[in-house]
């Protein structure tokens, strides 16, 4: 019984793991043939040292710091603009649709490098923005439009039923949104909004083109003055994966949580 | 008749058009406060569409609705409850806070009223031992009992259904049954949309028979039932009774 449990996880972490070497040794290898030499024991010092008896964040960590904190920031931004698009969407009024719809398209068909230079230089300075609000905008102006779509197609998978009982039972607009509607959807739409998340993590590496010190920005900083390249882009890469990673994990557990007790048993 | 203590609603030459389709033909309707009306028909025929009409689900294309002799339909809201064939409960709520929602944001009454008044009416529908679970963990019965229980707790004065029990198992319906009984014996204004003939014999006041959009025949049930006047409603009652 327990064997029949262990042995497909076993065989598969033995085939990883295989996996796993037979990608260092092509690395390792190609890297001799470069003439490149490891140095991963100085990784270590990046992320955090010791000095006059106490602990400090090292440049990776800053770096990682000013990118939770640009992607938090950008995150709230998103949803706000994602769910009131997505409720200008499915509105009555015609302009409200014509505009999100706009929106929707204008920024989906756009590079988001080129809208974050249009941002940082054309609009951002117009409008009097700082460096790290044009950022965090841009980030949101980008990943809104693709949240919004998320949103109303969980707006849609909602019986009209449910419209109508808040209706009949004189729920005002706003309440049947607030406290029927929108949890539903937010159930509904987890999953999607997950992967929302780490994709605005991901983007967030782009705005170090504005000189802003998010993890990327750090990344660079030390390969230029180490020439580590490898061993400094593979931690960035793992930090990068171990963030998007528990956050999906989150997720999972949140919507089984959600989820359960609404279900039949 | 009983008690007649005003109209509660009324229909007057009301028309109700789906784009090119005409769903309610010149629909001429008065029920009184207290009474119990019935409407049956075939499926399609607009009892549906008429019953949603009284509490705004259903904008009509013309003609005119009262209710207590106003005509704008949203200020009556939750004082026309309504039980829908498939319940609508909220499946993110529990069975307490289903009820408690309305009253709350509606009602503005403190967390304890609400809950006080959710539980008498729980307690009426005989389910107030499942308070604090939540829809999907019911049988269909007891989700229809909440369902009607929720809508008492806006303490309406009409109440509208409109099939509440065709979704259910046959050995449910006379548990949601049994709750409307009590609720017309009690003097609620109710317009009832079923196919129940031992409902609507033993409390109905009238029974309404529609067909392709129109009021064929009103009459008390003894008279629909046993002696209709029109050749549609026959071939109706005749249908139902063979099965
Ligand atoms: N939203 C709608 N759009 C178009 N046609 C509709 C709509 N709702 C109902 N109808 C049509 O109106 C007629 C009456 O429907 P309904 O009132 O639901 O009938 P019943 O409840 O008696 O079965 C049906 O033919 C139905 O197809
Ligand atoms: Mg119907």
């Amino acid at each position: 019984m327990t064997f029949q449990v262990v042995k497909p996880i076993l065989s598969a972490l033995l085939q990883i793991i295989i996996l796993l070497l037979g990608i260092a040794w092509l690395l390792d290898s190609g890297a001799q043939a470069m003439g490149y030499s490891w140095q991963w024991q100085r990784i270590p010092d990046y992320i955090f040292f010791y000095e006059e008896g106490q602990w400090w964040s090292a440049e990776l960590i800053d770096g990682l710091l000013v990118t939770l904190k640009i992607s938090a920031l950008s995150l709230i931004a998103t949803l706000l603009i994602g769910l009131i698009t997505a409720l200008l969407r499915v509105s009555d009024s015609i302009i409200g649709r014509i505009l999100a719809r706009s929106y929707i398209e204008l920024i989906r068909n756009t590079p988001l490098l080129v809208q974050i230079y249009l941002l940082y230089f054309v609009f951002g300075p117009v409008i009097g923005l700082d460096r790290f609000s044009t950022a965090i905008l841009a980030l949101a102006i980008f990943q809104g439009a693709y949240t919004a779509e998320i949103f109303r197609a969980g707006l849609n998978s909602i019986d009209t039923g449910q419209f109508e009982a808040a209706k009949s039972l004189g729920l005002s607009t706003y309440f049947t949104y607030k406290d029927v509607i929108l949890p539903q959807v937010l159930q509904r739409t987890l999953p999607p909004l997950t992967n929302e998340v780490v994709s605005l993590i991901k983007n967030s590496s782009i705005v170090s083109v504005m000189a802003i010190f998010d993890l990327t920005t750090e990344g660079r900083n030390i390969v230029a003055e180490t020439a580590m390249p490898f061993e400094i882009w593979f931690t960035v890469a793992a930090i990068y994966l171990l963030l998007t990673l528990s956050l999906s994990a989150l997720s999972a557990w949140l919507e089984h949580k959600l989820g359960t007790q609404w279900r039949a048993h | 008749m009983k008690k007649t203590n005003g109209k509660a609603i009324e229909f007057e030459h009301v028309d109700k058009w789906f784009g090119a389709f005409q769903a309610l033909k010149k629909i001429n309707l008065s029920v009184e406060e207290g009474e119990i009306v019935v409407i049956c028909g075939p499926s399609g025929s607009g009892k549906s569409t008429l019953i949603r009409c009284i509490n705004g689900l259903e904008p009509y294309t013309s003609g005119q609705v009262k209710v207590f002799d106003s005509l704008d339909l949203n200020q009556q809201k939750g004082k026309v409850g309504m039980v829908f064939q498939h319940f609508y409960l909220f499946p993110h709520l529990s069975v307490l806070e289903n009820l408690t929602l309305a009253p709350l944001r509606s009602l503005k009454l403190s967390k304890q009223a609400a809950k006080d008044l959710a539980m008498h009416f729980l307690e009426r529908v005989k389910i107030d031992d499942q308070a604090d679970k939540y829809p999907a963990q019911l049988s269909g019965g007891q989700q229809q009992r909440v369902a009607i229980a929720r809508s008492l707790c806006m303490m309406p004065r009409i109440m509208l259904f409109d099939e509440p029990t065709s979704a259910l198992d046959p050995e449910m319906i006379n548990e949601v049954l049994d709750v409307m009984v009590e609720l017309a014996q009690e003097g609620m204004t109710m317009i009832c949309v079923t196919h129940e003939m031992g409902f609507a014999k033993k409390v109905a006041d009238r029974v309404v028979f529609m067909d392709e959009g129109e009021v064929i025949e009103i009459a008390t049930p003894e008279n629909l039932f046993n002696s209709p006047k029109h050749k549609r409603t026959k071939a109706f009652l005749n249908k139902i009774l063979a099965h």
